[in-house]
């Protein structure tokens, strides 16, 4: 690949993306054999694969908007890496059709003959039934892919014509933009994930999806500016001060997820009663129990620790691993999500969530990488670059 | 009989915020350690010219945080499951999620508590009055006035030759203020 350090663009963008492309459309391939094979567990083993990238979306979003938000100097350099991670929903919702197509197969509340024998699930039938299920996922991903288009179009424009109105338009809208993102990934993790088991809930759901899901975004970011820098690309733009804030924003989001991760627990733990304490108990049965333990430690406590001085997250290498094993973390998080609604006894991974993770992960990749490459890496002309790339922590 | 009065501090005034930036370094360079720099407002990377450390307080407010989360944990097994064992809706004497909150609180209340008062002790405060005072230019402080101080204690001071130097980095106004 070619980097013009000037304009801050690619000029040959290199084979990364053609590569990611190709072992993505083979892994998807792959995944086919395995519906083919194994119909039975193939949509749940999807689910978990597919849902990994749509939080990475996600999360992108969300870094984007909270970037015009505050109006923070520092992370102005890496809007572009979010901007671009989360143009990629037309293409996620294209790849979300599986999961539509097999929803009788995930979801106990389109079986007509049960819902009509279960009191609890007749009186939900208004809000989950398949006719409102796909307007929703209809009404999600429209909304998602409008806001980050939207978000995208402006931040270009700003390079050819730079000016103080457009800083303020993107601002002014990513106020009601936060609100709709706040609502559509909160239904989003009630429809998809938390109403495979349709009788418990729990309001704080959403929440908990979106902490991981900011985790993962922070952690991708750090991982792909270490792998440009290890190109020579930006290497002088995003400096250590850089990768110091996002050390930061891991450790306050690793204790985010374990404060609101706990609060869940907490409350169900003290109230003991049966129907909420089911999805614990699911949770702790046979080997999930392992899973459940690796997430506290491994997802809160070692990592946590692990941040917790100034130097850890100013060292590059280290902060690299941390973020790595973050990441492994988010997707043992969401198998903890997803699977035990049906593997009741212990975990059962198939090979098919991983091809799903490859497949899906590669066009994805592709995708990102090729608005990322196609455009300016960076807002060059946002009036508070300059500052953004000299900045210091105090 | 008056007692013999002892310099205890040289005070020199520089004419803007990059001035000052730059008789720091000087200050520093010189081998000065007792040495402050007093300004209207703070002034960026004024702590890597002066070659300040960073501070111990993370440090001292970590242990402390460690200490009072553990602290509160054992009191609550304590007074919960050997002092006085009590069964509460049903649950296991040590029921560690809920003693888990209180230690929390307390974790972070001695924490915060620790900063304050610890950030207090490593400024030498709280002091009653400050030998710079006995300048009464050095008023000026709060408005325009940017300015250098060495202190007696520093053992480099020199009552001859410091308040040369000072002058030399082009400091103005240079006062020997006596105690």
């Amino acid at each position: 690949m070619n980097f013009d350090a000037s304009t801050y663009k690619f000029t040959h963008a290199g084979s990364v993306g053609k590569t990611s492309m190709i072992v993505g459309a083979l892994m998807l391939l792959l995944t086919a054999v395995g519906y083919v094979s194994n119909q039975e567990i193939f949509f749940r083993a999807y689910m978990v694969g597919y849902m990994f990238w749509l939080s990475l979306a996600l999360g992108g979003l969300f870094f984007t908007l909270v970037n015009h938000l505050f109006g923070s100097e520092w992370n102005i350099v890496l809007r572009r890496f979010s901007e671009s991670l989360s143009k990629t929903f037309p293409l996620l919702a294209i790849l979300f059709i599986p999961l539509w197509l097999g929803m009788h197969d995930l979801y106990h509340w389109t079986h007509t003959e049960v819902v009509v024998k279960d009191p609890m699930l007749s009186a939900k039938s208004g809000y989950l039934n398949m006719t409102f299920f796909t307007v929703r996922i209809i009404i999600y991903f429209g909304l998602w892919t409008f806001i980050s288009h939207f978000l995208h179009k402006k931040s270009l424009l700003q390079d050819e014509h730079p000016s103080e109105e457009l800083i303020m338009t993107m601002r002014r809208f990513s106020a009601p933009f936060m609100v709709l993102y706040a609502l559509s990934t909160t239904f989003a993790a009630f429809d998809i994930i938390m109403s495979l088991d349709p009788h418990w809930y729990s309001t704080i759901y959403g929440v908990y999806f979106f902490a991981g899901n900011f985790l993962f975004v922070v952690s991708f970011i750090t991982l792909f500016a270490a792998y440009l820098k290890s190109k020579g690309i930006l290497d002088n733009i995003i400096t250590v001060e850089h990768y110091h804030d996002l050390g930061k924003l891991l450790f306050a989001f690793l204790v985010f997820w374990g404060y609101i991760g706990f609060s869940q627990y907490f409350l169900i733990w003290y109230a003991n009663i049966p129907e909420e304490t089911i999805y614990y108990l699911y949770r702790w049965e046979g080997s999930w129990k392992i899973i459940t333990m690796t997430l506290v430690l491994g997802h809160f406590l070692l990592p946590f620790l692990s941040l917790l001085p100034r130097a850890a997250k100013r060292n590059l290498t280290w902060l690299g691993i941390v973020a790595g094993w973050i990441i492994i973390m988010h997707f043992i998080d969401l198998v903890w999500l997803i699977l035990p609604n049906f593997e009741k006894h212990g975990v059962h991974l198939s090979w098919i969530t991983f091809t799903t993770l490859l497949g899906v992960g590669g066009l994805f990749f592709w995708n990102f990488w090729s608005v990322f490459t196609a455009h300016p890496v960076v807002p060059l002309n946002d009036r508070r670059f300059e500052a953004s790339v000299k900045f210091k922590n105090v | 009989m008056e007692k013999q009065k002892k310099p205890v501090i040289v005070l020199a005034e520089f004419s803007s915020p990059a001035e000052l930036l730059h008789a720091a370094e000087k200050v520093r360079d010189a081998g000065y350690k007792k040495f402050d720099c007093h300004s209207p407002f703070p002034i960026h990377g004024m702590d890597d010219a002066m070659g300040e450390k960073r501070s111990p307080l993370g440090w001292i407010v970590g242990t402390v945080a460690i200490l009072a989360f553990v602290g509160m944990m054992g009191f609550q097994i304590w007074t919960s499951a050997v002092d006085y064992p009590l069964v509460l809706s049903g649950k296991p004497f040590v029921s560690y999620q809920a003693f888990g909150i209180p230690s929390w609180a307390v974790m972070v209340l001695s924490s915060a508590i620790t900063a304050v008062f610890g950030m207090w002790a490593l400024n030498g405060m709280p002091r009653y009055h400050h030998p710079v005072f006995y300048s009464d230019n050095f008023a000026r402080v709060t408005d325009d006035g940017f300015f250098v101080s060495i202190e007696a204690r520093d053992p480099l001071f020199n009552a001859n030759n410091t308040p040369g130097f000072l002058e030399s980095i082009g400091g103005k106004n240079i006062e020997l203020l006596e105690e």
